[in-house]
């Protein structure tokens, strides 16, 4: 089993970028392969020849077209757009340079939406990140009723947004079910305009938002908490160490693969926010009620209002804001994981990693 | 057998450190079931409310159905709207599903066990693809597939989904291909079958457990989509069920029972795909996380 798993991560891994930004999909970061060691033989390295080279082109080709066509285009055709004032109909022709760029990063609405985005990225890892910890904690045991639990913490996760969005909104309009409930408890005046007073919307997204991803973030700390060894709780506990002493300096530490990863996805996520927003607030209502997003912005403004170059320089903006981000994190904090990150610098690659 | 071995989740673990008692076992019994209230309460709103009517959710909006009406679920269930939108969800996430499998499969194969200058590459390409979700790219994506022709059709939000969901698939697939033993293909080719016979034979029915990880992946991504089927379908006979749910809550919002009634109908599908296959899904974030 471990001699499979072994050769399969030397095989997955030896392209060079499997571990970082594949996040958790990927066969996950490891020390225990450097890159220097040859992989394992490839069977019939025949060189290639043309009948290799067409069978390559067959069964890469349709998947390559097709992710280049419809992603990588699309995002270089996006920088390209974003020089234009652009109605979508025709070539774009009305060249402005960059004066797109310098509305979007002068446009006051946009520093707002900027803002709530940072706001949501920072609350998701705060709110979340310990919650899900003391569930996934607690979970981690031999109980009965184990699968249905997980199936039933998972229902918001699986469950669309746009499903999410109109349930939610009608609960918490000024009638519904959630201030109507308040008032049979007694509580009527702590009843209030969950969705439409400024100064409580972007809690209640907050709210809304925690309920449909922390599932997610509870099944993958158990999934991280099930890979590490009973063994070294037992001998904790022999030398007589308590259980919360346990968890703090054994069990979390070794999660730190596994949070660290969470938490990257949650800010990439966070960053691109959409559907929620749109179906709840819906385009106008968002800004006024503080809870538009970059994502909101662009829509709103770029095909929105007709102007798809302007939509498109947004998308860019946001796209680098989002690998700068992204870019920081792995090397600050995913780099004791997976050396190299997005960046396959050899040199990177060859440090022995710290060993996760 | 180790390439299921993979994916699986590993047996619960019992976990007793010193100090864990029964009724320590009880507290944490009552915290899940609070955590599981809570997650479910929204849900079951939705559905209770869709057996109410309307005056009844007026006066009294936190309430139980003073009687049980199944006409807000009967309208639903025989209005032609509903159905359509069930049919266009279901083509669209089928048949992104099977394309992205295919595709998957056959790009994992040849990343995985192929050697060939390049290969690391591609393999990189396919992984930053992770690095732009559809936000970033959906105003030019629907400039490219409206000129293409394909703009108010179900194949112009099918081709994106599968082109989108392939970083994910083939991810996760290329682990699972490498990992299957070479000696199967030595012996293989020792009897005569060529790589892509050896594809066909032996690696699809091998993978089989990864590619339904991420077949349920794609089609539950494919079925929740929104975004991209915003931008695409302006014709209502084209709607997909998330759309289609949202038109008709904006449509019949003084309706409130048969809103919830529709809304809690269109959760159905992927809740039940989900649960037939949660062990997998789960088993294969285990897999991947784990070392």
């Amino acid at each position: 089993m471990s001699s499979v798993r072994d050769s399969s991560q030397s095989t997955a891994t030896a392209p060079g970028t499997a571990g970082s930004d594949g996040g958790v999909q990927t066969s996950p970061p490891s020390g225990r392969t450097p890159r220097s060691t040859p992989p394992v033989p490839q069977p019939r390295r025949r060189g290639i020849g043309w009948g290799a080279r067409a069978e390559l082109a067959v069964l890469i080709g349709p998947a390559l077209v097709v992710f280049v066509a419809f992603v990588i285009v699309p995002v270089i055709l996006a920088g390209y757009y974003g020089f234009f004032s652009w109605s979508g109909f025709g070539p774009p022709t009305d060249f402005v340079g960059i004066r797109n760029y310098v509305t979007i990063l002068t446009d006051p609405a946009f520093h707002e939406a900027l803002g709530h985005n940072l706001f949501i990225v920072v609350m998701s890892l705060v709110i979340q990140g310990p919650i899900a910890l003391v569930f996934a904690l607690l979970l981690n045991r031999k109980l009965r009723f184990q699968s249905v639990i997980r199936v039933l913490i998972f229902v918001p996760y699986v469950i669309s947004e746009v499903v999410v969005g109109i349930g939610w909104s009608l609960m918490l309009q000024t009638s519904g079910a959630f201030n109507g409930l308040l008032d049979k408890l007694g509580l009527g005046a702590l009843g209030a305009e969950w969705l439409s007073d400024p100064s409580l919307a972007i809690w209640t997204l907050m709210v809304i938002i925690t309920w449909k991803y922390i599932g997610f973030a509870i099944i993958l700390f158990l999934a991280g908490l099930q890979g590490i060894p009973d063994e070294l709780s037992e001998a904790a506990a022999i030398d007589g160490a308590s259980y919360w002493q346990i968890q703090r300096h054994i069990v979390l530490p070794l999660l730190g693969p596994t949070i660290r990863i969470w938490a990257f996805l949650s800010i990439i996520g966070s960053l691109q926010l959409f559907d929620l927003v749109w179906i709840i607030w819906g385009q106008y209502v968002s800004s006024t009620a503080g809870t538009s997003t970059m994502a909101t912005y662009m829509v709103a403004n770029g095909r929105g209002a007709g102007s798809y170059g302007y939509g498109s320089a947004v998308a860019v903006v946001l796209f680098f804001i989002s690998l700068i981000i992204a870019l920081l994190y792995q090397r600050i904090v995913l780099r004791r994981d997976t050396a190299g990150a997005i960046t396959t610098s050899p040199k990177a690659t060859d440090k022995p990693e710290v060993a996760s | 057998m180790a390439v299921t071995a993979l994916i699986r989740t590993p047996a619960p673990r019992a976990r007793r450190a010193p100090g864990q008692s029964r009724s320590s076992n009880l507290f944490i019994y009552f915290a899940a079931l609070i955590l599981i209230g809570l997650m479910l309460a929204p849900v079951v709103y939705i559905v209770i409310g869709g057996f109410r009517s309307n005056s009844d959710i007026t006066v009294d909006p936190a309430g139980l159905p003073t009687e049980w009406r199944w006409q807000n679920y009967v309208d639903v269930l025989t209005s032609d709207v509903f159905w359509r939108q069930v049919l266009n969800s279901t083509i669209a996430a089928t048949a992104t599903t099977l394309v992205v499998v295919l595709f998957g499969l056959m790009a994992a194969f040849a990343l995985s066990r192929y050697s060939f200058r390049g290969r690391g590459a591609i393999y990189a390409v396919f992984t930053a693809g992770l690095m732009f979700p559809m936000t970033v790219a959906i105003t030019p994506l629907y400039i490219l597939v409206r000129n293409l022709g394909l703009a108010n059709s179900l194949a112009g939000v099918i081709v994106p989904q599968i082109a989108f969901a392939l970083p994910v698939t083939i991810i996760i697939l290329v682990p699972f291909l490498a990992a299957i033993p070479n000696e199967l293909q030595e012996a293989a080719f020792i009897d005569g079958c060529s790589r892509l016979g050896f594809f066909w034979r032996m690696v699809v029915p091998l993978a089989i457990p990864g590619v339904i990880t991420v077949g349920i992946l794609a089609f539950i991504g494919s079925w929740n989509s929104y975004m991209l089927p915003l931008f695409l379908l302006s014709n209502d006979e084209l709607y997909t069920l998330p759309l289609g749910t949202q038109a008709f809550a904006s449509q019949y919002s003084v309706d409130t029972a048969k809103v919830l009634a529709f809304t809690s109908l269109s959760m159905i599908p992927a809740l039940v795909f989900f649960s037939f296959f949660e062990r997998r899904i789960v088993g294969g974030l285990t897999g991947a996380v784990k070392g």
